[in-house]
């Protein structure tokens, strides 16, 4: 994953809360096998709608997402993720998050970043007023500018040591194989263990008959 | 001296992984379930980075997001694709897989408790939301993303930060007809669908002491819903009860050495949540959602709010857009509003407690004309039990379909979707916009409401059926 340090780029504001993932990318497109190519189904069924923020001319190029509370709640679909960085999105703000969105979100180095709500009437007041305002997002000093406004803010610290270092999660948790292993063998001997069966036949089902 | 632990706690600390580095908690995960969905882009990381599946005996896959419930033939192509990819990646890996038609098929939140696989006291993860089902045993089992998946099919560890905890204590006598998903309806409406974001809930009290496995099992599943990490219940004469003599379940002595075990896992007396809800739960009546996210529900015999109630800006804008959404008009009793479809499944509530309380509605009684029903069993084990109790007789009797097992129209994926603004009663746990087709409006009830709707069309509390007889 490349290091995410700083980003410069222009917002887009939703005006909506409890975005679910859902709504970020419908199920039908949870059918592919690949993890990128999704910038076709981000909101697609809200794309329809030729008013939809995303479809204005304006914030073509928006790479910062603005939305309120609960983003990205509901199923735990990586999908979401990946439409939405496929789409441009490096930043996500909002008051609150899914959680299961916001660990999928720095897995992939989309930035999720929570601001009070204030913060988030500010900044969606601003960017409707002035779409091409630059906005800094920096991860070093944790801080994002917008016109006049400044705002700290806080990640989890794991989250932006992986992101600004561009670390993989995988390789760095497998650092600690010999602690991993020596955890295996304090396991509970009676604990499931799973070994491949035969197929056991729940019998003469529709469709079994091949036609 | 320290104060006590809470179950969250003592099945926490007991999987961390000691002397691993980094500021989080690495936990071990004891199962990892895996479907068709979640999991392709994971298995293909794996092999990107030449890694291998470190416990493909931990492992267990089940086919149930994509298949279709009418056939086991998969005509779609690209679910076909996704079922096969799965089936290779079991193959190449050694994991364990139940595949569409075979007999323990199902979706993967009621197969894995079928086969006795959740104990108390274990962490289970799963690439679903809905894995905080599993957490009625006492178990920690949350949802992860695709990410996460591929990290445990590599190192059966996560990185994780402690949780907050919260108690969700159910006090008072539950009316009869007043299921677990209606407590469960009801929490969410009262702290909100994000209400217990970043805690893990233990749900306790007299209340849940008498309720089912399957019914704690509702209640754990939706605390994703309510924004929880995860939602424990912890283990009981009922837990043992459910498990002993399954598959997976522990045999001979070592029934009694778990047992031992698992009977210490319980809170502590004095042990400390960060958050307590109290919730009475006396004078409950049947809840239903009105809106697009779990949280916007009212009792059944209640109306559909006017946006202008609320106080908060942000919930009347939502309020607004949910009603335009789902094209109902403020004011309207609950129990007035007309269904074109019953759905009654899913993980939340396809298990044999369901289908007894749908079919113990429907006994003698016809689905209304122009209503479509669909019974869709959480497993083909559930699907096999209905049937052994001739269940499957009042449902077909009635005039509902009688499906094979998978998330079917949970979820707007496989065949079973609705199409154009249908309106469904649904006894799944999603009311979001498109959740079940991309215009189609969803009504979360519990499994005798949906039942009671089907046969008058409308939203029925299912104790209003008996007082006026079948329409």
């Amino acid at each position: 994953m490349k290091p995410l340090t700083k980003h410069r780029g222009r917002g887009v504001a939703l005006r909506r809360s409890e975005v679910d993932t859902d709504q970020i990318i419908p199920a039908e497109y949870c059918k592919r096998l690949t993890k990128s190519g999704y910038a076709d189904a981000l909101f697609a069924a809200w794309r329809k709608d030729s008013h939809f923020v995303l479809n204005r001319p304006e914030y073509v190029d928006a790479s910062i997402l603005v939305a309120g509370h609960n983003f990205g709640t509901g199923s735990s679909r990586e999908h979401a993720v990946w439409a939405l960085r496929d789409w441009g999105f490096v930043v996500v703000i909002a008051t609150s998050f899914g959680d299961i969105f916001l660990r999928n979100a720095f897995k992939n180095g989309l930035l999720a970043i929570e601001l009070p709500n204030s913060a988030i009437v500010e900044l969606t007041d601003l960017v409707e007023a002035a779409p091409l305002v630059e906005i800094i997002v920096d991860l070093i000093d944790v801080q994002i500018s917008a016109g006049e406004h400044n705002y700290g803010f806080t990640v989890d610290e794991r989250a932006r040591w992986l992101l600004l270092n561009g670390f993989d999660e995988i390789a760095t948790t497998l650092e600690n194989n010999s602690a991993i292993s020596a955890y295996e063998q304090t396991r509970l001997p009676w604990m499931p263990s799973i070994r491949p069966s035969l197929p056991v036949s729940a019998g003469n089902l529709p469709g079994e008959v091949s036609s | 001296m320290s104060t006590g632990r809470s179950l969250i706690e003592k099945v926490w600390q007991s999987h961390v992984v000691p002397g691993a580095d980094g500021e989080l908690d690495l936990l071990y995960i004891d199962l990892h379930l895996i479907h068709e969905a979640s999991s392709p882009q994971a298995f293909d990381g794996l092999r990107l980075a030449g890694r291998r599946v470190r416990r493909p005996d931990l492992t267990l896959a089940v086919e149930d997001h994509n298949v279709p419930t009418h056939s086991v033939v998969i005509t779609d192509l690209m679910s076909k694709q996704q079922v096969e990819t799965l089936r290779r990646n079991c193959d190449q890996y050694a994991i364990e897989l139940f595949r569409l038609g075979d007999s323990r098929q199902g979706i993967v939140h009621v197969v894995a408790p079928e086969q006795g696989l959740i104990h108390p006291g274990m962490t289970v993860i799963c690439g679903d939301s809905h894995t905080s089902t599993h957490g009625a045993f006492g178990a920690l089992a949350f949802g992860v993303g695709t990410s996460d998946v591929e990290h445990v099919l590599a190192t059966q560890t996560l990185p994780l930060s402690p949780p907050r905890t919260m108690a969700v204590e159910f006090v008072g006598d539950l009316p009869a007809d007043v299921t677990s998903k209606d407590l469960m309806l009801t929490l969410i409406a009262h702290i909100g669908a994000n209400g217990a974001h970043g805690h893990i809930i233990e749900y306790r009290g007299q209340v849940i002491e008498r309720i089912s496995m399957e019914g704690r099992m509702t209640i754990c599943n939706m605390s994703t819903e309510a924004g929880a990490r995860a939602g424990m219940i912890a283990p009981d004469e009922l837990t043992y009860r459910y498990l002993q003599g399954r598959p997976g379940a522990p045999k001979g002595a070592a029934w009694d050495e778990a047992l031992a075990y698992w009977k210490t896992l319980g809170s502590d007396a004095d042990s400390i949540f960060d958050r307590t809800v109290t919730i009475d739960v006396t004078t409950l009546t049947p809840f239903v959602t009105w809106g697009t996210n779990p949280g916007q529900a009212v009792p059944i015999d209640e109306r559909v709010p006017d946006p202008a109630s609320f106080s908060d800006v942000r919930e009347r804008a939502a309020a607004e857009r949910s009603l335009n959404y789902m094209n109902l008009v403020p004011g309207t009793r609950m129990d007035s509003v007309d269904i074109d479809t019953v759905f009654v499944g899913s993980c939340t509530n396809g298990r044999i407690e369901d289908l007894r309380a749908a079919a113990a509605v429907l006994r003698n009684r016809k689905v209304a004309d122009g209503v479509r029903m669909l019974v869709v069993p959480g497993s083909m084990e559930v699907r096999q039990q209905a049937e052994a109790e001739r269940l499957h007789e009042v449902f077909l009797d009635a005039g509902a379909e009688w499906r094979l097992s998978g998330c079917s129209m949970c979820l707007g994926m496989n065949p079973d979707r609705l199409t154009g603004t249908k309106r469904c009663a649904s006894t799944s746990n999603r009311n979001y916009e498109g959740r079940q087709g991309p215009q189609a409006r969803t009504h979360l009830v519990s499994p005798a409401v949906a039942a009671a709707t089907a046969v008058t069309g409308r939203l029925t509390r299912s104790s209003q059926l008996s007082a006026t007889g079948a329409s």
